[in-house]
Formats: structure tokens, C-alpha cells, sequence
């Protein structure tokens, strides 16, 4: 501890802290432009000099390392000449032009020249001007001769996001902040650029020019676009969202969010947003009053041809835990047990444990040992990728892969095992063998022919060192048409190692469909089942099948033919295709509710706007169905009744979440067969996961968002003789489908890449499996 | 990745002794080294060739391109075949190098940065060479020094462009 003393307080700090640091704890404000608490410390704007005396001249605060008894003088006349000289040198090549600026009025760099700037330029000369950068559709860098090369972009490019995309080239008064010749941003952290960005050179282009900070109200909201549950400042203007900013929470997502969560607001305000009740009748729609909606389905239910136990009704994890709760109360006092969340699972047959991280978000950094199986985490969770990377960095921590992608640049030291899908229970079996062996325990029958490469034991020898280790399943295994093998060998490897075992699920609240119940009970039917055959009635809780189940074209199918189809949706485009009632409810945005993120963390909300048109809150709509069909207990007039219900559930969330996987016997061990030949693998890009990020505009034009392609690899693609652009047919049991190849170099070579909910998925139903790829035309040939 | 390889077998070689002077995770030390060759062979530093050092330094792109702005030495545009690099700085600049400089400008109609139509000259303005002794200093093709280079030696230069 070193104690020193600024503007005559005393203050103590750690060693190795540095004069901000000090002064921070103080609360005492230094001005500064590159200093940010989660960078590196580069010391180039000269902005935060303070006096240090027996020094001979100022030192900048933020690169000054605090020293015992040193006295420091931020107010002192030398402090603020150095100030006042540095945002004169500042604003010489700067173009003051903040009334056309879209920072004006959130700029540190406009609150700091009215502290510390002359009210006149001293400067006769031209000043100099910077050309614009094209940098993608997220981040505009259309005025970059505001830039003060404070270099924040860049650094956290290389810090935070992992991959240096931006740079400063040139030197001196030649200095430009540029992408490498005319490369986009591309990562899936871009959008807090924009927020390190002291002025306004870096801004988000969906937002630029909409709104003036002042004129905006702002509230605080949870992410519904995944599991990690960053908190949100959502901005308003008038009735409507028009920006998303992070809320800091130093245990879940600190100062940054994914540009999932900053830019997906757009969908919010999609043209299709449903605004009234609509009824299908003879083929066509119109719209009802709500009095009316209802009372078509309560007579079309009590018809004799609708049976109760032949109700279908799925959810998808974007419902908040109090339209969970009374989501399934209502279907289950309909006297139905056919309830799913899980449309995405292939295999929904047996589960060992509540979906969750296994440990604390922020107790991800303290890992030493990483086993990834099955997920381009990157993409997945950016922000819990950040996390791994730090726990990489602080700790030396291995990471290692099993993945049938390459992590691309997550960290350079990671190991990647790259390996087609259908392997991936053969690879872990080698594994679970492989540390039998090094701890010189039994290994089991089964195992005991299986032969142990060397990539098994690598990962093995890996596992049995280490202190704190973390098995995590990402949603290639979650979707895997074998997941809860490779769950249960998960399991079984973590018990035998000591190590957690966490499972990425979909979507924002899959622990709030966990705790309420949103699964199937005593013999009903899961959420295949429920699309393998018709059911006389379904209800939709905001799933819009084409783009939420794993089988799109079977569940559509399926709807098409029941009786009675209701979805309760914010969006009207794609239900309408097979709903005959549709309700509308409200996205995130415009009701309260409650999200359980990835850690176990109960997460409560408000609504950030009013409800547009006739559409109402989920939970408020689900309590009126309830009353409407004459059940006792649907009286909730507040969401606090609500969440009165449902306490008992939130209750028993943590004796759940610490109970032991039940593994016994589940799935019988075997070892699997031949592998195929090429398979497909069927993923959710991540600007494909929800309603409201498929609306997203501007996320809908990165390259994240491309899906009417079929991804090869490097070596398939030259065996094929495919080049990008070329088509190719993918056949798979009969059926076909033609489209353009991508080469995705990180793609292992047995796996065609085909998105989940992409057109061609639907044609060919089911989800991976062997295809057959042939090469139909060269580019040049279509046109 | 493995890109295209634009370098010979000896420049590659060239650039793994040069790695070797670092610790094995710190490839990219190497990059000064690294553009200086392929720059040694090829006469500049193209954009293609900043990928190519990139992949064989396992850098980004821009971190490589990063060092080759910064550098005024890096020719990033095809260059004459005599480069002339004059010192402009205050002991140069005192002894004529401007005047030096504005009569070469007028003599190939060019300006600092720019290429003689007929390819043979390239004029670009340096920093202090640390021969200021010798001022004004002028650096051909990067490799040879002159010293005291005064208007009447131009045309000499000029000639001795002819012959060489
Ligand atoms: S663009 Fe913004 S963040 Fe980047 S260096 Fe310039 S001022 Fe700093
Ligand atoms: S904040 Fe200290 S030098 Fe920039
Ligand atoms: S100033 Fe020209 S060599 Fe030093």
C-alpha cells in the first residue's frame, strides 16, 4: 500500500496503481481522452497533466505510477496551464464543427474544450482534413478529422475484441486511424468502438442524426437477444427505442455490449410489427377487437374435435419467466402436458441438469483449464468469449476446442481439434479413456477396445492438470442430433477431472423456461414430437417456426393442418403463414418481466416504451385467456401478482442449479459407428437467433448475417473444384436444393455449412446428417 | 492462413534469421526486418507484400501496414529506378537542401513524392541522417550516402544517372 496525497487529501492505493487511479478513488475528476479503466495505458493525449511536486514539469496521471508521499495538484496554476496548453494543441487540427456532429452533446472532447479551451483560436493556419473510411454498415468513420488519435479504437480492437482491425498509420500530423485497404469491421464487438470514442469520428451509423443526446429518455433493460443478460441502457425518443447503450455491471457484461445487443433494436420498430388481433377466416385476415379474438378461441377449444391432450404449445426462450409461468399454468389447466421450449433441439429426449454456465461469469477469468465442445463462441457469446480470452491472459489458462470450425483468432495459443459433428461422441469416449488411464482409474467395458489417438490425449493431459477447469457445451452440442450423449459424457469427464460443466443455452431466459416448467410433463409430448404429427390446436409463445424450429418445414407443416393455431407474436409476417388467430403481444421493450441469465441471475425489467396499438403485455394476455376459460387462480392484475406466483419457482433456482447432474444411465454408452462421409451442419448464425434480430437492418447487412449460401472448406472445396460463387447441389434423403458455395477457410473438410433456418435447411429438412454435394455450374455461367 | 508467397526462398530465409533473434511468441518483433527485405527485393512495399509479411509474421495486416506508413524509408509506391532522398531537416535545410531540392524538382518536373515520367528518378524528402556534418545530405536508392550535395552538383547527379 502507498499513501500519497492529491489536492491536499490523502489517499491509499495498491502498489503498481497510478496517480488517476489514486485520484479516481478520491473521486477528484482528471481531465483525459486515452485513459479508459479497461485499456492499456498509452499516454498520448497529453490531457490528464497534473503537478507533481519536486517533479520538474507536469506528468501526465495516467501513465505516472503513484509513489509514496508524492503530492499531487490537479487545480494547482501549473496543472491547469498544462491543460489549457495541451486542448489548444487538441483543437488546432480539429474541425469545431459540433453543431453538424453527431457527438455534440455527449463528446468528451466539446465538455472538456468548455473547461479548458480558449474562446478563440490562436491557430491563422488551414487546418488539416482526414478522408472518410467505409468501415461496414454498423460503425461510421465518415468524419474522421474529429479524431484526436487517442487510439481507444484501436486498442480495444487488439484488447478487447481480440482482433486488431483498426490501426493508426502514418506519423506525426500524417497520422490516420484506418482499417487495413479498405477492410470492413467485422467484429461482433464493433459497436463499442463508438463508445471509446471521445468525439464523435467513430459513431453508429443506424443511430447518426435521429436524435440529440438531450432529447432523449433513458431506461435501463436487460439483453433478450442471449444468456449472458447484459444490462442495457435503452434510449427513447418519443414512443420508440432509437438507440441501445451498455448499462455497466462489472459482473456480467462491465462497460461493453455485443452489437447483437447495441444494434438489434431496429427490429423493434419493424414495418411488420403486429398492432391488433387478427382472425384467419376463409384464407384471409382481418383484424378483430380483442374481445372477439378471444372468443374465437374459446369457442373453436370447445369443440369437440379439439381435444385437450392434443394441445400443442411452444415457447421460445425469448418469453420472460412470468409468460413461462403463465404460459403453462394456462395449458396445463386446458389439461395438456405437451409444453416445449427446446425448439432448436434435435434431441430433446433426456436432460441432466438445468442449461447454465455451471459457475459465475466473472469466474470464468479465474480458469486455468478450457474445454470448449462444440460452439464458435465468438459468434455465440461475445462477451463470455471475452472472458475466456481474459482467463487466458491473466491466468495462462489452456483453452483448447472441439469444434467442427476453427476458433479463428480467439487466442493465438488456443488448440483447436477440429472434427466433423458425427465424431465428436467417438472423440469424447477416447477422451474419457485417456484420463481413466493417466489417474489410474478403471476404464469401462466399453471403452475397452476403443483405441486412443493422440488428439484424445493431448485433450486428456490437459484436463487432469489445471485447478479450475470448465467443460463448456456450445450450441453445436446443444443442437447435436446427439446432445444428450454428449452431455452425459460431459458430465462424466467433469466428475472424473473435477471440473465444471457448463451448457450455453438459447436464447435470453432458458433457465426462466427451466424453473417454470415450460417442459413436457408426464407423457406429453416434447417439442419434435410435437411437429412429427399433427396436434388438433397449437399455441405459440412468440416462436416463429420457419426461423425457430430445428425442423422448419415439418413444423410448418404441422400447423398448417391442426384446427386451431394461436400465436401470441410481436411480429405478424411469418406466423401469418400458418396461425389462424394471431394475438399481439409485446417484444421486451413494452412489458415488465424477468430474465435468468446464464449464471443463474435473476434479472427484472420494466418496459423501455408504450405498447403499440392494440398489442399488450404476454402475461397480461395470458392471466385474460386464463379468466376467459373460467380458471380460479388466473386473478393477476400487476406483474408483482406474477411474480408473487412464481416465487416458489425462482426459490428453488439455486438447489437446482447446485444439484448433481443425474447421469445414471441415461443414454446407453456406445461407440459410434462408422463417421460420414460429409455432413451438414446445420448452425444459427447469430444475427439469426431471435424475432428482433432478424428485423435488425443494419446487423442483417454484416457479413455475420449471410445465409442463403452453403459454406465449404478449404480442401472439400478444391476437391470439388468449387471457387466462391460457383453452384452447387446439396442433396440429402431425396431431397435437393442449388445454391451459391461460400469457402470458409476455419470449416473442417467432411462439413458443408448450411444455417439452420436458411431456405435450403428448410428444403431439406432435419437437421446434419450426410449429404451429397456436386458442383452444378462456375460463376461466370449464371449470368 | 497461408498466402500467396510473393518473396524468394533466400528472402524468406533472410526473414527467419531475423526471427530467430526473438522469442519464439514474439514473431512479429521481426517486422522492420522483414519489410526491409522484401523491400530489398522487390524495390517497395506493396500492399500485397504487407499481407504476405503479415501471414509469414502471424500479424494482422494492419499492425504491419501500421510499421510501413510509419517509416518514411518503406517505399509504398513503386519507386524510380534512383531514389533520392534528401534531408530537409534544419542543419540540411540551413545549407541549401531546399534549394538542392528545387532545382532536382524543376529538372525531372516533379515534387517531393512523386515519379519522373520517365521512371527514372523519385524524389522524397527525408529526416536527419545523423550526417550533418556533411549537409545537405541526400540518401540514393537507400543504400548510398552523398554528402554536400549544393545546385551545382546537380547536374552531375543527372549525368551519372544516364551512365549507371
Ligand atoms: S477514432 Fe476516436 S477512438 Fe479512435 S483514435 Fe480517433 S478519437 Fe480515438
Ligand atoms: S489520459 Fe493521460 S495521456 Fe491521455
Ligand atoms: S539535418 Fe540533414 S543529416 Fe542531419
Amino acid at each position: 500500500m502507498i499513501t500519497l496525497e492529491i489536492n491536499g487529501k490523502a489517499v491509499e492505493v495498491d502498489s503498481g496503481s497510478t496517480v488517476m487511479d489514486a485520484a479516481n478513488k478520491l473521486g477528484i475528476h482528471v481531465p483525459h481522452f486515452c485513459y479508459h479503466k479497461k485499456l492499456s495505458i498509452a499516454a498520448n493525449c497529453r490531457m490528464c497533466l497534473v503537478e507533481v511536486e519536486k517533479a520538474p514539469k507536469p506528468l501526465p496521471a495516467c501513465a505516472t505510477p503513484a509513489a509514496q508521499d508524492m503530492k499531487v495538484h490537479t487545480l494547482s496554476e501549473q496543472a491547469k496551464t498544462a491543460q489549457k496548453g495541451v486542448m489548444e494543441f487538441l483543437l488546432i487540427n480539429h474541425p469545431l464543427d459540433c453543431p453538424i456532429c453527431d457527438q455534440g452533446g455527449e463528446c468528451q472532447l466539446q465538455d472538456l474544450a468548455v473547461g479548458y479551451g480558449g474562446s478563440g483560436s490562436r491557430f491563422k493556419g488551414s487546418k488539416r482534413t482526414v478522408s472518410t473510411k467505409e468501415l461496414g454498415p454498423l460503425v461510421s468513420a465518415a468524419e474522421m478529422s474529429r479524431c484526436i488519435h487517442c487510439t481507444r479504437c484501436v486498442r480495444f480492437g487488439q484488447e478487447i475484441a481480440g482482433v486488431m482491425e483498426l490501426g493508426m498509420t502514418g506519423r506525426g500530423e500524417h497520422s490516420e486511424i484506418m482499417s487495413f485497404v479498405g477492410s470492413t469491421v467485422d467484429s461482433e464487438l464493433s459497436g463499442n468502438m463508438i463508445d471509446v470514442c471521445p468525439v464523435g469520428a467513430l459513431t453508429s451509423k443506424p443511430f447518426r442524426y435521429a436524435a440529440r443526446t438531450w432529447e432523449l429518455a433513458r431506461r435501463k433493460t436487460i439483453s433478450p437477444h442471449d444468456a449472458l443478460g447484459s444490462n442495457l441502457t435503452a434510449q427513447i425518443k418519443g414512443d420508440t427505442v432509437i438507440r441501445v447503450v451498455p448499462h455497466e455491471n462489472t459482473e456480467i457484461n462491465e462497460c461493453w455490449i455485443s452489437d447483437r445487443d447495441r444494434f438489434a433494436y431496429e427490429g423493434l420498430n419493424a414495418t411488420d410489427r403486429l398492432l391488433s388481433p387478427m382472425i384467419k377466416v376463409d384464407g384471409r385476415w382481418g383484424e378483430v377487437d380483442w374481445a372477439s379474438a378471444l372468443d374465437h378461441i374459446k369457442t373453436k377449444l370447445a369443440s369437440p374435435t379439439i381435444k385437450p391432450e392434443r394441445i400443442g404449445a411452444l415457447a421460445t426462450p425469448q418469453a420472460t419467466t412470468e409468460e413461462f409461468y403463465l404460459f403453462q399454468k394456462l395449458i396445463r389447466a386446458l389439461g395438456s402436458e405437451n409444453i416445449d421450449y427446446r425448439l432448436r433441439q434435435a434431441d430433446c429426449e433426456v436432460s441432466f441438469k438445468a442449461p447454465w454456465l455451471g459457475m459465475r461469469i466473472s469466474d470464468v477469468e479465474k480458469l486455468d483449464r478450457i474445454l470448449v465442445i462444440g460452439s464458435n463462441i465468438r459468434k455465440e457469446q461475445p462477451l463470455l468469449a471475452h472472458r475466456i480470452r481474459q482467463a487466458t491472459k491473466i491466468n495462462h489458462g489452456l483453452l483448447a476446442f472441439i469444434n467442427p470450425i476453427n476458433s479463428e483468432s480467439l487466442v493465438p495459443t488456443a488448440k483447436d481439434y477440429l472434427i466433423a459433428p458425427s465424431r465428436v461422441t467417438g472423440l469424447l469416449l477416447q477422451v474419457v479413456k485417456a484420463v481413466c488411464l493417466s489417474l489410474g482409474r478403471p476404464v469401462a467395458n466399453v471403452l475397452a477396445d476403443l483405441s486412443v489417438e493422440s488428439d484424445a490425449e493431448q485433450i486428456a493431459e490437459m484436463l487432469v492438470t489445471g485447478e479450475q477447469k470448465l467443460i463448456l457445451l456450445g450450441s453445436f452440442s446443444l443442437h447435436h442430433p446427439d446432445r444428450s450423449k454428449i452431455e452425459q459424457i460431459s458430465h462424466l469427464l467433469g466428475g472424473l477431472v473435477d471440473a465444471k460443466v457448463g451448457l450455453l443455452s438459447d436464447g435470453p431466459n432458458s433457465l426462466g423456461a427451466e424453473s417454470t416448467n415450460v417442459l413436457p410433463g408426464p407423457n406429453g409430448l416434447n417439442a419434435i414430437e410435437m411437429t412429427d404429427a399433427p396436434l388438433d390446436a397449437y399455441f405459440l409463445l412468440h416462436a416463429e417456426m420457419g426461423a425457430d424450429s430445428c425442423v422448419p418445414s415439418a413444423a410448418i407443416e404441422v400447423m398448417k393442418s391442426a384446427q386451431l393455431v394461436v400465436a401470441m407474436s410481436a411480429f405478424k409476417d411469418e406466423v401469418a403463414e400458418y396461425a389462424t388467430v394471431m394475438l399481439p403481444i409485446s417484444p421486451f421493450s413494452e412489458t415488465a418481466g424477468t430474465f435468468i441469465n446464464m449464471e443463474g441471475a435473476v434479472q427484472s425489467f420494466g418496459p423501455v416504451a408504450p405498447t403499440k396499438g392494440l398489442s399488450r403485455p404476454g402475461w397480461r394476455l395470458l392471466a385474460a385467456l386464463g379468466k376467459l376459460f373460467g380458471f380460479s387462480t388466473f386473478e393477476y392484475e400487476s406483474i408483482e401478482a406474477v411474480r408473487g406466483g412464481l416465487k416458489a419457482c425462482l426459490d428453488d433456482l439455486p438447489r437446482r442449479l447446485q444439484s448433481q447432474p443425474n447421469i445414471s444411465n441415461k443414454v446407453p454408452i456406445s461407440v459410434s459407428a462408422e463417421p460420414l462421409l460429409i455432413e451438414r451442419l446445420s448452425d444459427v448464425p447469430m444475427y439469426s437467433v431471435d424475432s428482433i434480430v432478424r428485423r435488425a437492418p443494419a446487423l442483417q447487412l454484416t457479413k455475420d448475417a449471410l445465409s442463403n449460401y452453403v459454406w465449404l472448406g478449404s480442401e472439400l472445396a478444391q476437391e470439388l473444384d468449387v471457387v466462391n460463387d460457383d453452384v452447387v447441389r446439396v442433396e440429402q434423403q431425396g431431397n435437393s436444393f442449388e445454391l451459391p458455395a461460400r469457402i470458409d477457410p476455419n470449416l473442417v473438410r467432411a462439413v458443408v455449412r448450411i444455417p439452420m433456418n436458411s431456405h435450403a435447411s428448410r428444403v431439406l429438412g432435419g437437421v446434419g446428417g450426410s449429404v451429397h454435394v456436386v458442383k452444378l455450374q462456375s460463376r461466370g455461367a449464371i449470368a | 492462413m497461408s498466402g500467396i508467397k510473393l518473396l524468394s526462398k533466400e528472402a524468406y530465409q533472410g526473414i527467419d534469421k531475423e526471427i530467430a533473434k526473438y522469442p519464439a511468441d514474439r514473431k512479429s518483433s521481426a517486422v522492420m526486418a522483414a519489410l526491409a527485405i522484401a523491400q530489398n527485393e522487390l524495390g517497395w512495399v506493396s500492399e500485397s507484400v504487407v499481407e504476405d509479411v503479415a501471414a509469414y509474421l502471424e500479424m494482422r495486416a494492419i499492425a504491419v501496414w501500421e510499421v510501413a506508413t510509419f517509416y518514411g524509408m518503406y517505399n509504398l509506391d513503386k519507386p524510380g529506378r534512383f531514389k533520392l532522398a534528401i534531408c530537409t531537416n534544419l542543419p540540411c535545410a540551413l545549407q541549401g537542401a531546399n534549394k538542392t531540392a528545387d532545382q532536382l524538382k524543376a529538372l525531372f518536373g516533379i515534387n517531393f513524392n512523386e515519379t519522373a515520367s520517365d521512371g527514372s528518378v523519385t524524389l522524397k524528402e527525408a529526416e536527419c541522417m545523423g550526417a550533418c556534418g556533411d549537409a545537405p545530405v541526400v540518401i540514393i536508392n537507400d543504400r548510398e550516402m552523398r554528402g554536400k550535395v549544393s545546385v551545382e552538383d546537380v547536374a552531375g547527379l543527372v549525368e551519372e544517372f544516364k551512365t549507371r
